[in-house]
């Protein structure tokens, strides 16, 4: 009894300090300014940037091999953090305007309640089950347009999200460079 | 030399760890979709195994022996089995990111395969020497990559098939799966043990 309790807890040490020590000895560096960039993407892994998820994004990016400005959940302030990791301005088409944000929109009436958009959806922003009517949580949607596609009766929109008192911001002044790279 | 022949002809052909010994099924139906697939699992599994059980049989002799633990088996076995895996994921993944790439995926998804495990067990039952036991643990892995790859040809073949409605998808693979056993049990009797 008292051999094996030991004989256990001396392997699993044993083992354990290996793993702890292999871990250390073997890492593996990644490039940490992809890291870094991945820490800013919002991880939906949607694909509209045209890569496979965040992280090839974020290595292209590292890379130079991506514009800034591909990631539509992210928004201009996804721009703008990549921006500041990267140390470049954000782009100049970003910069004409805010660009306006959209969510999308379930038309009631054609809706067949076929859940395909569910499944589509990232971010778990639309509701419904099994033949009855879906509907989006508009404060959650990101606006990536994923389940625009699946809908086999297009009744899936993407609008415009209307500006109301809880999502009007005040758009920076133009000329204030010192602000943006400290954003 | 003729027993260690014996032993790959044995767990390759006759006492198949998928299709008589019923190890393994999970990957056997799991990653059986495509042949590129059903390859990288059968390396992986191939090296895991031949591995664990050259490890498992060495805990077995020099550590449980000794100490009168022959009990601890399973418990020891799991251990040395996962920390194996993960030891080497971690040194292939530094050393050889190309090999890391045909086999990183499939390492963690065999660590916990029952036909690891079963493969140490059985080596314990049937008193291997350590060079039986690391070949009894290749040939085990190397009759699961062939049948996997059979397979995986196989349902390739099915899925553009026209399988009447109730038989799609996983039931005509069973029945596959359930006709290939059949036919390897042709070989009982071939070799004992």
């Amino acid at each position: 009894m008292f051999t094996a309790i030991v004989a256990l807890s001396g392997l699993a040490t044993l083992f354990g300090c290996l793993l702890g020590y292999a871990s250390v000895r073997f890492r593996v560096e990644g490039d940490p300014l992809a890291e870094r960039l991945d820490a800013v993407l919002p991880q939906t892994q949607c694909g509209q940037c045209g890569f496979a998820g965040c992280k090839p994004y974020a290595e292209a990016l590292a890379k130079g091999e991506a514009a800034i400005d591909l990631c539509a959940p992210g928004g201009q302030p996804g721009v703008v953090a990549i921006a500041g990791v990267l140390g470049v301005e954000p782009t100049s088409a970003a910069n004409d305007g805010e660009p306006v944000r959209m969510h999308a929109v379930i038309h009631e009436e054609g809706c067949v309640g076929c859940t395909v958009c569910i499944k589509a959806c990232p971010v778990d922003a639309i509701l419904g089950a099994t033949k009855l009517m879906h509907t989006v949580i508009s404060a959650e949607c990101t606006g990536c347009g994923l389940c625009v596609g699946p809908c086999p009766v297009n009744a899936i929109e993407l609008m415009p999200v209307e500006v109301t008192l809880s999502t009007w911001k005040w758009t920076l002044p133009a000329a204030l460079p010192t602000l943006r790279t400290a954003a | 030399m003729k027993d260690y022949v014996l032993i790959l002809i044995g767990t390759i052909l006759v006492n198949n760890f998928v299709l008589v010994k019923f190890l393994g099924l999970c990957p056997f139906m799991g990653v059986s979709k495509k042949v590129e697939t059903a390859l990288g699992m059968g390396m992986a599994t191939t090296f895991v195994l031949t591995l664990s059980s050259a490890c498992t049989w060495f805990m077995y002799s020099a550590v449980l022996v000794p100490l009168g633990l022959e009990y601890l088996n399973t418990i020891a076995f799991i251990l040395v089995i996962a920390v194996v895996v993960q030891f080497t994921e971690m040194v292939v993944h530094k050393t050889s990111p190309v090999l890391y790439q045909v086999l990183g995926i499939y390492l963690p998804l065999i660590t916990v395969n029952c036909a690891v495990l079963g493969v140490a067990l059985l080596n314990v039952q049937a008193h291997h020497d350590f060079l039986g036991a690391t070949l009894y643990g290749f040939g085990a892995a190397a009759g699961f990559s062939l049948v996997l790859v059979l397979f995986a040809a196989l349902r390739e073949r099915i899925a553009v098939a026209d399988v009447p409605l109730p038989f799609r998808g996983p039931a005509i693979a069973l029945v596959t799966a359930g006709l290939m056993s059949l036919a390897f049990l042709g070989f009982t009797g071939f070799v004992r043990g």
